[in-house]
């Protein structure tokens, strides 16, 4: 059996040179062929592949210590118990938030945006107001948003890009309005890459005492995230897009904002006490935890983050940043190909167009030559709408990604110009 | 089988590249629109259809994959001197050729230039780009306005 690079690992993560080739063979899944030739995933964007610890910490749970959480005197309850808490713990430190009663477990990045909509919406947005959003939001951080402006007789407003696909940071200041509630802008553009000045937005909207989300989805499995310095009011994101298990995503929200907002379910483990007259709700952050959570992939999040502080994320950051830089300037060379997004600052994602291949077929020619890629809208409907294009290809890396995947990449679009020629 | 060039013949590359009928008709009597709200592709097919129920004319226009604008296209070939109950019938047996196995049953079928379309059942993902042309005939004979694969 090859070696596993078990976690946690002491110490700070030096920025020594990341070694992609050894923590491949901590991902079984990479290691396998796909239509007779061996995989190159660059789908990362729509879910990344998961690590043997991350496996084997979701396996233990439901070997050994199987349990309700937060009821039971008995043993395994109490270790469920503990390796959950513990986890959240975890992701507290990961983020940089001051207390892991900010850190609340929901279903994924989605649920913890229609967590924050539908609460603290519901009891800020009224008749009249606005919510702010950027042009390339996932359809997440647009639908819930519509849908409360659509409840509360609100506006939807939206900052606009330019052709690079960045925010156009003066016309979004100038959206900033007195009626203005909440902004929710992507840290990451799932569609494109761009990499969202946010702290200069925080600190924009913050000047007239706006609080602001972030969806952090497509950031954090790529760079090192603070909540705390960033100042964001809420930050969501999901395991799955960050090496952990699908099912479990996390909302950090700041306690004071936290503690005034209504609870978002109703049910068991978020009450404090139950009579018919009245139900006392419980403490930060079980009032919005309803229902027994999603107690085994908590514990694989858990050690998720173990696993990336034992790579360090600045090393991803910096290798990646290599890497997408290689990989752009591969991809680009190749005749007939157009990039989507070339904004300065990027992570991971490169969107594109063949001419005269459209990209589902492109999807598919690629596929049957083991590369795993994203043909579609990336559901960012309204970024495709601004290019004018239906949908592109979507390259998206990971840390595990290499300079030889990308080549396979340029090889595969080739044999689609062969196909098509 | 399941190589790319089983999917990719050289006629739908030629008809993905160059659609016939890729037209409106301005007097058609059935019209629809389809599309793939997953993928995007969309198109509008027009058909023109006499006293007798015989196809005289049919045409589409619209944006998809090189899958969807070759089926699109070599179904208006298709169509055209059909009536309305053989193109009922090549729906049923076009779309039991992309969505295999080969039922035997059908072997006797003459399906012309639609037999380049056979590929398309080693390719799960893709059999709904090759059938939203016909599900778009479908619902323009039955009345309805859009039609949808997803």
């Amino acid at each position: 059996m090859s070696t596993v690079h078990s976690a946690p690992v002491s110490g700070p993560a030096t920025l020594e040179p990341l070694d992609a080739a050894a923590y491949r063979k901590d991902f079984p899944a990479l290691n396998q062929s796909v239509h007779g030739k061996p995989l190159v995933y660059l789908d990362n964007a729509a879910t990344s592949q998961k690590p043997l610890a991350v496996i084997e910490a979701i396996r233990k749970f439901y070997l050994e210590d199987c349990a309700n959480v937060h009821r039971g005197v008995h043993e395994l309850s109490q270790r469920a118990t503990e390796d959950y808490e513990n986890a959240r713990v975890e992701v507290q430190k990961f983020l940089g938030a001051g207390d892991s009663s900010e850190v609340i477990y929901t279903r994924g990045t989605t649920e913890s945006i229609n967590l924050v909509a539908h609460s603290y919406g519901r009891t800020h947005v009224k008749s009249g107001d606005e919510v702010l959003i950027s042009a390339i939001e996932h359809h997440s951080n647009i639908v819930p948003w519509q849908m409360l402006c659509e409840e509360r007789g609100a506006k939807l407003r939206v900052a606009p890009i330019n052709q690079a696909g960045e925010l156009l940071m003066d016309e979004f200041e100038k959206l900033l309005s007195d009626r203005t509630r909440i902004v929710a802008v992507t840290h990451v553009s799932n569609a494109l890459g761009t990499i969202n000045p946010v702290k200069r937005i925080i600190e924009l909207a913050h000047k007239r005492g706006i609080p602001v989300l972030i969806d952090g989805a497509q950031a954090v499995p790529h760079m090192k995230v603070n909540v705390r310095e960033l100042d964001c009011d809420f930050y969501a994101l999901s395991s799955h897009k960050m090496f952990g298990p699908t099912g479990i995503g996390i909302l950090y929200g700041k306690r004071e904002l936290l503690q005034k907002m209504p609870p978002y379910q109703g049910g068991g483990d978020m009450i404090a006490s139950v009579t018919f007259e009245k139900t006392t709700y419980n403490t930060l952050p079980y009032k919005f935890e309803a229902g027994t959570p999603n107690i085994a992939d908590a514990i694989g999040l858990g050690e998720t983050v173990r696993y990336l502080n034992g790579v360090g994320l600045d090393r991803i950051a910096a290798y990646e940043h290599d890497l997408l830089d290689y990989a752009t300037k591969a991809v680009s060379k190749v005749d007939g190909v157009k990039l989507i997004g070339t904004a300065r600052e990027k992570a991971s994602v490169l969107s594109f167009l063949l001419e005269g291949v459209h990209a589902h077929d492109l999807g598919t020619i690629l596929d049957r030559e083991g590369v795993a890629i994203r043909a579609g809208h990336h559901c960012a409907q309204p970024v495709m709408d601004f290019f004018g294009v239906p949908a592109t290809a979507r390259a998206s890396l990971a840390f595990y990604n290499t300079r030889e995947d990308i080549d396979r990449l340029v090889q595969a679009i080739g044999k689609a110009k062969e196909l098509f020629g | 089988m399941s190589d790319l060039r089983d999917l990719y013949q050289e006629l739908i590359v030629d008809h993905s590249k160059r659609p016939r009928n890729f037209r409106e008709i301005a007097d058609h009597n059935y019209f629809a629109e389809g599309f793939n709200p997953l993928c995007g592709d969309r198109l509008k097919l027009y058909l023109k259809v006499d006293g007798e129920g015989v196809i005289r004319d049919v045409s589409f226009v619209g944006a998809g994959c090189a899958i969807s604008t070759a089926s699109a296209s070599i179904m208006t070939e298709t169509l055209k001197g059909r009536t309305l109950d053989q193109a009922q019938s090549l729906f049923e047996t076009f779309h039991t050729l992309v969505t295999g196995p080969q039922d035997p049953a059908h072997a006797g079928i003459h399906l012309g230039k639609l037999a380049v379309f056979a590929g398309v059942s080693e390719f799960p993902a893709r059999v709904k780009c090759a059938t939203l042309a016909w599900h778009t005939l479908k619902s323009a004979l039955h009345g309805g306005e859009t039609a949808k694969t997803e």
